[in-house]
């Protein structure tokens, strides 16, 4: 500081050395608080910033998407949006539901119970959204590739997803997601 | 304006009097006109001041599409096909935008392989390097975020890829996923802040260039040999025999590039990226521009998990680091000998590296399938062995041919 470059440090001032030392220590004070301070005003100016470029109210406030499941027939599956993703709602044949249960146990790579992944074991409700890189998967149509665990197979980057729609090779680390749902009737389903 | 000694005397009243004030006239006499350049550099010193011409077509054609470019999901991609169709020569404007990226990226390319190839990475021009690799990945992020504004369906689902990419982040990864979206998936809020640093990012690159110019005139330019001026006969002064030099070379250039824009307009594009962004369906092949191929074979090239760390993270890391590593490239190679001409093992690799980059781009644009995994894991296994392997322990046992003693003694024994 260049008010104090008279004094050498640890000299004695005009006033004593203690007087000196002390001025040091209060000025050495003031400088870390102002600093922090300056900091942490920084910090709380550039939140709001940062902050607004997170999702905002209104796309925050999306309806949950109801769906009506008497038109699916056994073994079809259809696609609904939900907060702008797809939602896949397959309805399972009784071996798909068989497969998936009897797979429970085998060496899978993020392991879940189908009995923990659908509500009625029918109806197989998750976010058709590779959790690798976001792609979607195929085998929601009836010629499209169902991959080698006969469920769904992303063609970005291979990832193949069994009847219950968890991930069993490929570089996806999870499963497919379920979304939060609820059956308001037996043949309706609240998604969200 | 006559030049007596180094400082330059002002004749015009007028700009001697601005120039008193702000030694604008005296810089700009200073970096294009005086400049020092070593006199043996070679046609492969054209395609720095090449890129900065780029960079100048790029901000003036992007500056007049930004006035017709609406930056909404449901219009932006109309919008385009209205600069396309309507707007006066917004076909010229767009495409000289569009393949000027594609120009950019070889102009650039060929700069870093220059680079590496000179050793104009070595000290004195560490920083000047780093600030250079700097720029290369604020040049891919701009090129990206510009990609994504067409709104097609490479756009969005190159944009889905991409920003996946950071979920990969543990414990916050799906937070920071949703502040990139401004929300559940990519959609408008995305495509507005994209439009947004689309256009700050090249004033960085700007920024950034005047920084690596700065720093380029103040240790001066690297040339074939690698040795350093040692005296002013090793110069010449830039103008006139390099304007007149890089002149000719913007001549050449401009032939290739308005060959494209003229002749084959989308011949670096993807077709389906003139089907409108759908977001249920994804394209069957999902492949980046063909500049961030290599770097895409590398991120998919990691298809196996390391302990606990998942193998997306680490392909993601790969990523990143293929890049970063550059910047460590003037500790890791430990030669004092700059120029690869007087370096015969460091050459050969220097070219094998050059081939592994071509494998990479090969890999990257096919699909995950096949022998293309395991040829996608060499190549990148050697990348990072050929910077973090190769380079010491040649910089270490080579034996470098003879240096010759100065720029000026080179030059006149060829003559």
């Amino acid at each position: 500081m260049s008010s104090t470059a008279t004094t050498a440090p640890g000299a004695p001032g005009p006033h004593g050395a203690s007087e000196a030392d002390d001025a040091k220590s209060r000025r050495d004070f003031l400088i870390v608080a102002t600093g922090a301070v300056g900091a942490v005003g920084t910090g709380l100016a550039v939140w709001p910033l940062i902050d607004s470029m997170n999702p905002a109210a209104d796309v925050l406030a999306l309806a949950s998407t109801e769906v009506d499941l008497t038109p699916i027939q056994v073994g079809q599956a259809i696609t609904v949006t939900w907060r702008g993703k797809p939602v896949f709602i397959r309805h399972r044949r009784d071996e798909e539901i068989r497969k998936a249960r009897e797979e429970d146990a085998d060496g899978l790579i993020h392991p879940e119970k189908d009995s923990a992944r659908a509500k009625k074991p029918e109806w197989l409700i998750m976010v058709g959204v590779c959790t690798h890189l976001g792609c979607i998967p195929l085998g929601q149509k009836a010629g499209e590739p169902k991959g080698e665990f006969g469920g769904w197979f992303c063609p970005c980057h291979g990832s193949h997803y069994d009847t219950s729609g968890r991930i069993r090779k490929g570089p996806a680390p999870k499963n497919l997601e379920i979304p939060p749902y609820a059956f308001v009737t037996d043949t309706t389903v609240k998604i969200g | 304006m006559t030049t007596t000694g180094t400082a330059p005397v002002w004749k015009n009243p007028v700009v001697r009097w601005i120039d008193e004030r702000l030694p604008l006239f005296t810089l700009m006499h200073e970096s294009a006109v005086a400049y020092p350049a070593p006199r043996n550099l070679n046609y492969w010193w054209n395609y720095g001041s090449l890129a900065l011409f780029v960079l100048v077509i790029m901000i003036a054609t992007g500056v007049v599409l930004a006035m017709h470019y609406t930056p909404h999901t449901s219009m932006a991609f109309d919008s385009i096909e209205r600069i396309m169709r309507d707007v006066n020569y917004g076909w010229l404007i767009r495409y000289v935008h569009m393949n000027g990226a594609s120009a950019f990226f070889i102009v650039v390319y060929i700069h870093l392989f220059r680079g590496l190839y000179y050793g104009s990475y070595k000290a004195p021009r560490e920083l000047l390097w780093i600030i250079g690799v700097v720029i290369i990945l604020i040049m891919m992020a701009t090129a990206f975020m510009g990609y994504v504004l067409v709104w097609g369906q490479m756009s969005f689902w190159g944009a889905t890829v991409i920003t996946n990419l950071f979920s990969a982040i543990p414990l916050v990864g799906d937070n920071i996923v949703a502040w990139l979206w401004g929300g559940f998936s990519v959609d408008n809020p995305t495509l507005n802040r994209f439009f947004s640093l689309h256009y700050l990012l090249p004033m960085v690159i700007l920024g950034l260039v005047v920084l690596h110019l700065w720093a380029l005139h103040t240790v001066k330019s690297n040339n074939p040999i690698g040795v350093d001026i040692k005296s002013p006969g090793d110069t010449i002064p830039f103008h006139p025999y390099y304007t007149i030099k890089d002149f000719f070379g913007v001549g050449v250039f401009m032939i290739g590039y308005m060959g494209f824009v003229f002749f084959a307009p989308n011949f670096f594009g993807e077709p389906d990226n003139y089907i409108v962004a759908n977001p249920l369906v994804t394209p069957p092949h999902i492949v980046p521009e063909w500049y961030l191929l290599p770097f895409y074979a590398i991120l998919r090239a990691i298809t196996f998990d390391i302990w606990f760390i998942p193998a997306k993270l680490i392909g993601v890391v790969t990523m990143f680091a293929s890049i970063l590593i550059l910047m460590l490239l003037p500790w890791l190679d430990l030669s004092k000998v700059r120029s690869a001409r007087f370096r015969p093992v460091h050459r050969q690799f220097f070219w094998v590296l050059v081939i592994d980059c071509f494998v990479l781009g090969y890999v990257g644009a096919n699909p995950p399938e096949g022998y293309f995994i395991p040829l996608g894991q060499a190549a990148t296994a050697y990348y990072f062995l050929h910077f973090l392997v190769v380079i010491p322990l040649v910089s270490l046992f080579e034996r470098p041919k003879a240096v010759p003693d100065s720029i000026s003694a080179a030059v006149l024994k060829k003559a």
